[in-house]
């Protein structure tokens, strides 16, 4: 370090399960005498404070802080030096004020949640004798801007010292160190807005110190060590002459400013000082050559700018980067007579190369999905010149095929549908993206209107099958030729061929299985030469499944009674009464704590790429693409917790309940239906119904709706309309983890607290993702239960309009990133499937729903093991 | 004077003109007197389950004229101050004795009403000269920051909402009974300290009078730290908040043993500085010998120094010590605060300062 860094307090980060792995490792285990050594060798390495968080999700923070800190205070030469007592949590915070002897820091508070929950803890803080971390966050967010952090931080001081009596001396703001260089152009100033905002800070709140979390500023270089270390010395070198006067950072992570490399210096300080609109570049350029290394930067390569215009253009889209587009765009333009022509000739030429590393498999979904946001960008400057144009010849668009596409009627979920979207639209389709919830006459009408080539349909819930099959057979009657592309999650090529192919003989449907496969089939189809072929072996496939489905006996049930004979009957009694009955509303969840019980694998899997995480970002052939990814979602992910641009909420309700039959009757008068198994099983095994799991007399169920909330889609929009169809993507896949990361969250709870009945619980995340724990959480339109109409009475009686959440009329949630479903205690419970179930069944669970036979049967549609439409 | 108000503006301005005088031993007085097991236990507590003897604090109830005529006897002898006889008289500490909440409360209640009527009884006598009731608050018998098994660290006997709870109750009954203010004494873990500190807090915030609080602490030995490992100035940075009327050490320590850390709080305290060692350290037979000479030699120079603003005794000190240290100090110019542009003071076992 370098001498102005002397007077400079650095808090390490090691007794903090946050920041430092190893030692959350050791306190999830309950190794708490190697945890006391760890804060013991930070001491002797010259901590002059440490910071003790707890803030894992699998954690009793409030026990863990307790214990930890009565430990070290036994240890004369760890307790010697204050400590911080660290957690997002007032009751963490407050159990370790509990703790201590000496004057501690507590990290943090804020005005987030008003002005009167900030006064009371300020007011707690100084009656434990405590100085203050206070972030810069109020009500509306956490400040980003110059002007804002300012803003707040004064409000904060006048508070506190005017209503509180706090010493100024005690309070420490922490006006907010954010990523830069993360690629978002309005991210580009955060670092001079914390430094500025520090400023003013210290000049007009005397007394007050500021600090800062340092290795924030370099989060999107994670995993590059040298460019990150560089970047922490070039951040404090500026940052401390302004005023911070404390951090937390690993003192590993700091290089001596002067010992930097001058190049790496150089660009760092452009992007820590923002003074160079294209700095971000500059850095990334000459990160990757540094990436793992120890020392010198390496000659930055951007000998793609010395080719041809063409192949920059080529290299700009497959590898992403916007940085030279235009002026690249603008070169091109004016070697081509028409505008058009760029389009036509380079910009497609490259997007095909794209396609075709995309079709084999050397360029992953999210890559190309950056292309297409290059792709975007050229279009865009070229617009003016296409219009110009336009209106001086008199001439209309061409394309190479125009694609509907639309969520049907009763559906809100789009992200597949989207990326389709987005990927087709490189290759030079034009896409008209009717949105969701989209009836089949609004999609016809609009077909007939645009002349489109073909029709894309997209759904997740099952109900969105026969709404599906709905609109190929109002294009039979409306003698709509074009062919019909099936996807979505439920959707499936038997679906296709079985339901949907034989409502109409006039056109293709095509059942499309992933992103990757969209532009083969649309250009095939689109294509007069190969188009014959391909529907021929298709309509050939599609028979042949027909075939194998009719031909072959229905599989062997159980009549009902004998289903029912197999009940299972668990051993374990009734769990104990949960903590209230009656529904109670959550508001209170904390997005960085929500994330970290976030199950990553399926998040790759939406990009289409496969493999377990944290595996796949080291995966030989999609580990580049997924750690790309990883990255870009993990600057995402932290504006998202630091900007709360989610309001996450919950309803969870319990009720006094029993079982009968195959029923569960509640003591409000409502009935949760369940379904039985019918298959013939050899195992001796029971023939499984959820109601199985709930005692005949004095025992409860439990119910829950939670979302994310609506942000994401307003967001998504945002970022759509900025022509950044990558992030509208990514957050509303980030919206979907955070709504199952949600339900998992407040599972737990139920179990640890709100129901109560595994109060000793210590999972962690991977246990939790395997569902390790005791009760299950089935959810209706899932396997154990596949009825949706079952969420109606889930809704009525959790009341979750409340928290904004409707359903539509196949019983999808609104917003799309939102998760429900009954809780049952017994710790005999299991997740099964039902599977596909007998007339018998279908007309007696219609019958105890009061529901129509008919009606009942379209509802279990993909579960009947008989054809409907033959009688008996 | 019988509003409290101006007692405590009186108690503030006579602190500036000259070094006030606290009073002496309670315990050793005590043990002079000859008290039976039945003196101690009186009526109320006649049938109450084992010894009672020992337990200084229910004289308060049992032998109230025994009280009053030791605030007398250390007023006579030129005491500015005289604490309450309730030390231990906590839930926690008086569970020693099964004695209930309702009898602690009532301690608290009629020890601060006995050196209240004492104090006013002498103020009127010698109205040029008032008198001070202040109410005590002793250490516990179970810390906060100490192990209570050898085997395992992290144990500990009571939980800071234990000691926190017993200290309110015995505040709030002091308040009640009309002390004039406040002596957190003898401290030996900063942590049980701070749950006195908050309890006062809160309750000022919930309404009570606010009353100037005497913070105390104990160097146990030569090492120069509290029992529970604190040197002075980590003492001092953890107990500011509550804004103590003075800081300072008691007991443990005579006066020759006591004065490096008595002039430590002088270079560093922005409030008055007190000090009340014990008279010597005990001899073989547990009895402290050093003469009221000696004490008030040694602590007379320390007001000479300037480096104190109160001075009385502790463990050993009679009436006779209190009136040669009055009489030592009388006419010495008191020690002048100096509040020093200061930073963020934290502390852990040591001190840790960040300029601002």
């Amino acid at each position: 370090m370098t001498q102005s860094l002397s007077s400079f307090v650095n808090i390490g980060e090691r007794t903090n399960v946050t920041g430092s792995a190893r030692f959350r490792k050791l306190i999830t285990a309950g190794d708490y005498a190697a945890a006391v050594e760890v804060a013991r060798s930070q001491v002797e390495n010259g901590a002059q404070i440490i910071d003790v968080n707890m803030d894992e999700g699998m954690l009793d923070g409030a026990l863990a802080m307790t214990t930890f800190l009565n430990l070290i205070a036994a240890e004369p030469d760890i307790a010697r030096v204050p400590v911080m007592i660290d957690s997002s949590k007032w009751e963490v915070i407050e159990a370790g004020l509990k703790c201590v002897q000496g004057k501690a820091v507590v990290n943090s508070i804020s005005m987030k949640e008003g002005e009167e929950q900030f006064l009371l803890n300020a007011r707690e803080c100084l009656s434990y004798g405590a100085a203050i971390v206070v972030m810069a966050f109020d009500e509306v967010g956490q400040a980003d801007t110059a002007a804002r952090k300012v803003e707040i931080c004064q409000r904060a001081y006048k508070l506190l010292t005017e209503q509180v009596g706090f010493p100024p001396e005690d309070i420490i703001f922490d006006p907010n160190v954010f990523a830069v260089a993360t690629g978002i152009e309005e991210h580009d100033n955060y670092a001079v807005d914390f430094i500025e905002a520090t400023k003013v800070i210290r000049a007009t709140c005397p007394g007050v110190h500021i600090s800062g979390g340092l290795s924030n500023v370099s989060f999107s270089f994670r995993g590059n060590e040298p460019v990150r270390r560089a970047m922490h010395s070039v951040f404090l070198y500026h940052a401390i002459p302004a005023g911070m006067d404390m951090g937390i950072v690993n003192a590993g992570q700091l290089d001596i400013y002067d010992e930097i490399d001058p190049e790496l210096r150089k660009r760092v300080e452009d992007v820590i000082l923002n003074r160079n609109p294209d700095g971000t570049e500059a850095l990334i350029e000459i990160a990757e050559g540094l990436r793992g290394q120890k020392g010198k930067a390496i000659e930055k390569d951007l000998s793609w700018r010395e080719g041809p215009v063409a192949k920059r253009i080529e290299h700009a889209l497959v590898n992403g980067i916007t940085e030279f587009i235009t002026e690249d765009t603008e070169e091109a333009r004016q070697g081509f007579e028409r505008p058009l022509h760029v389009i036509e000739g380079p910009l497609m030429d490259g997007m095909n190369v794209v396609g075709d590393l995309f079709g084999s498999g050397k360029m992953f979904l999210p890559q190309v999905v950056k292309s297409a946001r290059v792709m975007k960008a050229a279009v865009a400057y070229l617009d003016p010149y296409l219009q110009a144009e336009k209106v001086e010849l008199g001439t209309v668009d061409q394309s190479n095929g125009k694609i509907l596409m639309a969520t049907v009627k009763g559906d809100v979920h789009d992200i597949g549908k989207n990326i389709v979207g987005v990927v087709l639209a490189c290759n030079g389709y034009d896409i008209i993206d009717m949105g969701v919830m989209v009836p089949a006459e609004d999609i016809l009408d609009k077909a007939v209107e645009e002349n489109v080539d073909m029709i894309g349909l997209s759904g997740l819930i099952t109900p969105s099958l026969d709404e599906m099959v709905y609109v190929a057979r109002e294009m039979q009657r409306r003698e709509m030729k074009q062919p019909l592309l099936i996807g979505g999650a439920t959707t499936s090529p038997a679906h296709t061929a079985v339901k949907i192919e034989p409502a109409r003989s006039n056109g293709a449907c095509v059942h499309v299985n992933d992103a990757s496969r969209a532009v083969g089939i649309v250009s095939t189809l689109l294509s007069d030469e190969d188009r014959p072929l391909f529907l021929e072996t298709t309509a050939a496939k599609y028979q042949r499944m027909r075939d194998a489905r009719a031909g072959g006996p229905p599989k062997p049930r159980l009549p009902i009674a004998e289903a029912r004979a197999a009940r299972y009957t668990p051993e374990t009694p009734a769990a104990p009464p949960p903590s209230y009955t009656g529904t109670q509303v959550f508001t209170d969840i904390d997005l960085g704590e929500l994330a970290g019980y976030i199950d990553w694998t399926p998040y790759f899997s939406s990009w289409d790429l496969a493999g377990r995480f944290p595996q796949i970002l080291d995966d030989e052939i999609i580990g580049a693409a997924a750690s790309e990814l990883w990255r870009d979602t993990q600057v995402m992910l932290q504006q998202i917790i630091g900007q709360q641009w989610f309001k996450p909420k919950a309803v969870i309700g319990f009720w006094p309940a029993k079982r009968d039959g195959d029923d569960i009757k509640l003591n409000t008068g409502d009935t949760f239906h369940t379904l039985r198994q019918q298959m013939v099983k050899d195992n001796g095994r029971a023939n499984f119904a959820l109601s199985d799991f709930v005692a005949e007399k004095d025992d409860h169920i439990g119910g829950f709706a939670v979302t994310s909330g609506p942000e994401a889609d307003k967001l998504a929009k945002e970022f759509e309309a900025k022509g950044d169809d990558y992030s509208a993507i990514m957050v509303k896949t980030l919206a979907d983890r955070f709504a199952e990361a949600m339900a998992e969250y407040m599972h737990q709870r139920v179990r640890k607290n709100l129901w109560g009945y595994d109060s000793d619980e210590a999972l962690d995340a991977q246990a939790l993702i395997k569902e390790k724990y005791a009760g299950i959480r089935p959810a209706p339109g899932y396997p154990c239960q596949p009825d949706h109409t079952e969420k109606e009475t889930l809704f009525k009686l959790l009341d979750a309009g409340r928290i904004g959440m409707q359903l539509t009329s196949s019983f999808a949630m609104t917003p799309a990133a939102s998760v429900s479903g009954l809780y049952l205690a017994n710790r005999e419970s299991v997740y099964f499937a039902v599977g596909r179930i007998e007339r018998d069944q279908v007309a007696d669970y219609a019958a105890r729903k009061c529901m129509e036979l008919r009606v009942a049967e379209r509802w279990l549609g993909p579960i009947l093991n008989y054809d409907p439409s033959e009688t008996v | 004077m019988t509003n409290r108000t101006d007692r405590i503006a009186a108690l503030k301005a006579t602190a500036k003109e000259r070094i006030l005088i606290l009073d002496g031993s309670w315990g050793v007085m005590f043990q002079h007197m000859g008290l039976t097991e039945d003196d101690y236990r009186g009526a109320r507590f006649a049938d109450h389950k084992g010894q009672m003897k020992g337990n200084n604090d229910i004289l308060c109830l049992t032998r109230p004229d025994r009280v009053s005529e030791l605030h007398n006897a250390y007023f006579a002898a030129g005491a500015d101050i005289s604490e309450t006889n309730t030390f231990s008289a906590t839930t926690i500490a008086q569970d020693d004795y099964s004695l209930d909440l309702q009898s602690v409360i009532d301690i608290n209640l009629t020890g601060a009403k006995l050196a209240r009527a004492a104090a006013d009884e002498w103020t009127a006598k010698e109205p040029h000269k008032p008198r001070f009731a202040a109410g005590s608050i002793g250490p516990l018998n179970k810390m906060l920051s100490m192990s209570s098994d050898v085997n395992d660290p992290g144990a500990r006997e009571v939980t800071f909402d234990q000691v926190y709870i017993a200290y309110r109750e015995q505040i709030s009954a002091l308040n009640e009974g009309g002390v004039d203010l406040y002596m957190i004494e003898t401290i030996t873990d900063t942590l049980n300290c701070k749950a006195a500190i908050k309890a006062i807090m809160d309750l000022e915030a919930e309404g009570m009078d606010k009353l100037p609080i005497w913070i105390s602490g104990t160097i146990t030995d030569r090492s120069g730290r509290t029992l529970s490992g604190q040197t002075v100035e980590a003492f001092w940075h953890s107990v500011r908040h509550a804004k103590p009327f003075a800081i300072g050490f008691n007991c443990a320590l005579g006066a020759d043993l006591m004065r490096p850390h008595i002039a430590a709080l002088s270079r560093i305290a922005d409030t008055l500085v007190a000090a009340y060692p014990n008279a010597g350290l005990p001899n073989e037979m547990g009895e402290y010998d050093e003469t009221p000479g000696q004490t008030s030699d040694a602590v007379g120079g320390w007001a000479q120094d300037g480096i104190v603003n109160i001075l009385g005794g502790c463990c050993g000190t009679t009436p006779e010590h209190i009136a040669a240290i009055a009489k030592a100090v009388e006419g010495v110019k008191p020690r002048a605060p100096q509040s020093s542009p200061h930073g963020m003071r934290l502390a852990g076992l040591e001190p840790f300062e960040l300029a601002s």
